[in-house]
């Protein structure tokens, strides 16, 4: 390895490449998460972001370069394979089971990880093996009241919400946040900025976001991409004042 | 709060369909022989048979369209394959159903379980053609067996013995030995659905991506699904060779499959109590209407149509929405 990385990276991308036809969407990238930080990666539309959410999470897979989660190579992994490793992630337009309920939902998640789902028989819904661990993610992710709704009626920020609790639930080792503050109201993108301070120290996250408030309020590490390749990587304040950062991205928003 | 009353009457119990339509379906099939009897229509007695045998496989075929969302097409060759197993093994001399049942069952599911590895890599329309298409590959190798009767089926000389007792050849006793089947392959289906297999199953259908991202490897789950399927549709076609006591092709032409998945869709997608419902009028619209002409689905034909555009939850969609409107007026 031309670089050296820290042994202990939770996740790392090595000259990752994703191209779309001609169009090169993630070119060369190469970085590392480490254990406990909150990682934010932003960069103007179509910087590739999801795209590069996507790779990591296992949906695409990539053209180049490798994928290595918890110490092993994963780039050839299965997104299931991936989750049930500890890799867990928020989807930029919420993904739900809209005709479960939100308790159901996230038992589903913790059922996943405990034992064996081939039983035929016996009712999973009536399992407290699975409902006390879901109800206590809903808790954490502030929903525990709306446990009995079905997952559709939510509004968009319990779906927010109900996205992380299932998140949790898996117990992951990182957790991948596409865009978590995406079309919820001030408040609500308050309450979750919040939220995931609660949870900062407990798991290791990749937080993409364009609320340049929130990132800068959460993230230890800031990693800029433009049109697919990595600018840089560095500590907030660095990226703040950085004059590349700011004239390709950050001037339109803080200047 | 309101918010929290609206909330908590909007709150859904998991889903658990009433206990008191099937009870009442399971009652009037018990009693059916007795009504016969004391009318002296026997032939109730057949219409209702076979309403069973259907039944089997429309609930199998439920399984597949309504929890797991695979549209097959091909269900009747497990209906065909399972009565083909009796069929040449009686033609050989075993006419044991200790043994025949659990073959035909087996020969069944190994199909479905052959076949579902290549079906489950489409979906859509894709599965839909698949599924049609090993439904006919089964068919025409039916039609190609020559010892076996070919294009003309083959006639079982006598219904399974059990334990070498002739006890199915008694008609009420084989009637009874359906509802039995029928009864004990409905409580399986429901416990199925909702167990945790089962709700791996439904959350595929509802959104696959999701349920890839908490660590579920959904097509596992639904090749599964596809054998239970696949050897439910064998007991049904265990009982309906020896109702018939004859086996042809024609047990798995698509037709066949096509009016399984009407069935289906008449009584209501994934309620299994539909399947039990659609199969029953289904049979009896059957039984009924060509009474009055032979081309009795013409008339039947616009009685799916209006089912299908005004009562999209079939006759338990309907059923339901009529009590809703009887307690809200």
């Amino acid at each position: 390895m031309l670089e050296r990385a820290p042994s202990d990276a939770v996740l790392r991308l090595e000259g990752l490449r994703k191209n779309f036809g001609s169009l090169a969407v993630t070119d060369d990238v190469t970085l590392d998460v480490r254990p406990g930080e909150i990682h934010a990666i932003i960069g103007p539309n179509g910087a590739g972001k999801t795209t590069l959410i996507n790779q990591i999470s296992g949906v695409l897979s990539p053209d180049g370069g490798r994928i290595v989660f918890a110490g092993s190579d994963v780039t050839a992994l299965s997104a299931d394979a991936r989750a049930l490793r500890g890799l867990a992630r928020s989807f930029q337009i919420t993904s739900i089971l809209p005709g479960f309920s939100v308790l159901e939902n996230v038992a589903l998640a913790v059922q996943a990880r405990e034992g064996s789902s081939f039983r035929f028989f016996g009712r999973a819904a009536a399992e407290t093996a699975l409902n006390a661990p879901a109800m206590s993610a809903l808790e954490q992710a502030g929903i525990a009241e709306r446990a009995h709704v079905r997952a559709g009626e939510l509004s968009h920020g319990e779906k927010r919400a109900l996205e992380l609790a299932i998140a949790l639930a898996m117990k992951p080792t990182l957790l991948l946040l596409d865009e978590p503050m995406a079309g919820i109201g001030r408040e609500e993108t308050e309450s979750q900025v919040e939220l995931l301070l609660r949870l900062k120290g407990q798991f290791t996250m990749v937080l993409v976001e364009h609320d340049m408030g929130a990132v800068f309020a959460l993230a230890d590490r800031i990693s800029v991409l433009i049109r697919g390749r990595l600018l840089m990587t560095g500590s907030p304040d660095t990226v703040r004042t950085d004059p590349q950062v700011i004239a390709a991205y950050l001037g339109e928003v803080v200047g | 709060m309101s918010a929290t009353t609206l909330a908590a009457s909007k709150a859904v119990a998991p889903p658990r369909s009433g206990i008191i339509l099937p009870a009442l379906i399971f009652i009037v099939f018990a009693l059916l022989p007795v009504v016969a009897a004391l009318t002296t229509r026997q032939y109730l007695v057949d219409v209702g048979c076979r309403m069973m045998v259907f039944a089997v496989a429309a609930i199998a075929l439920d399984l597949l369209v309504g929890y797991a969302g695979l549209i097959s097409f091909g269900h009747a060759a497990f209906i065909g394959l399972g009565a083909y197993a009796v069929g040449i093994l009686s033609a050989h001399g075993v006419g044991e159903g200790l043994i025949a049942l659990p073959i035909a069952i087996a020969v069944s599911m190994l199909f479905a379980w052959l076949t579902g590895i290549v079906c489950l890599r489409t979906s859509g329309a894709y599965f839909i053609m698949i599924t049609l298409a090993f439904g006919q590959m089964a068919y025409f190798i039916a039609t190609s067996l020559a010892p076996y009767g070919g294009d003309n089926g083959l006639t079982i000389a006598a219904r399974s013995t059990i334990a070498g007792w002739p006890l199915l050849k008694n008609d009420r006793a084989f009637y009874y030995f359906t509802l039995l089947c029928l009864l004990a392959a409905y409580l399986f289906c429901r416990a199925l659905v909702g167990s945790r297999f089962g709700r791996v199953l439904r959350g595929g259908k509802e959104n696959a991506v999701r349920m890839a991202a908490i660590g579920f490897n959904v097509q596992r789950f639904r090749l599964v699904a596809y054998v239970i399927a696949g050897g439910l549709g064998g007991l049904s076609g265990f009982l309906l060779a020896n109702l018939t006591e004859f086996v042809a092709p024609a047990y798995m032409s698509w037709q066949q499959s096509g009016e399984l998945i009407v069935m289906v869709i008449l009584g209501g997608v994934g309620t299994l109590d539909g399947a039990l419902l659609g199969s029953a009028t289904y049979l009896l619209a059957e039984e009924w209407l060509s009474g009055f002409t032979e081309n009795w689905k013409v008339i039947f034909g616009p009685i799916l149509v209006l089912v299908v555009l005004f009562a999209r939850g079939g006759l338990i969609g309907l059923g339901s929405w009529l009590r809703r409107r009887v307690f809200h007026a």
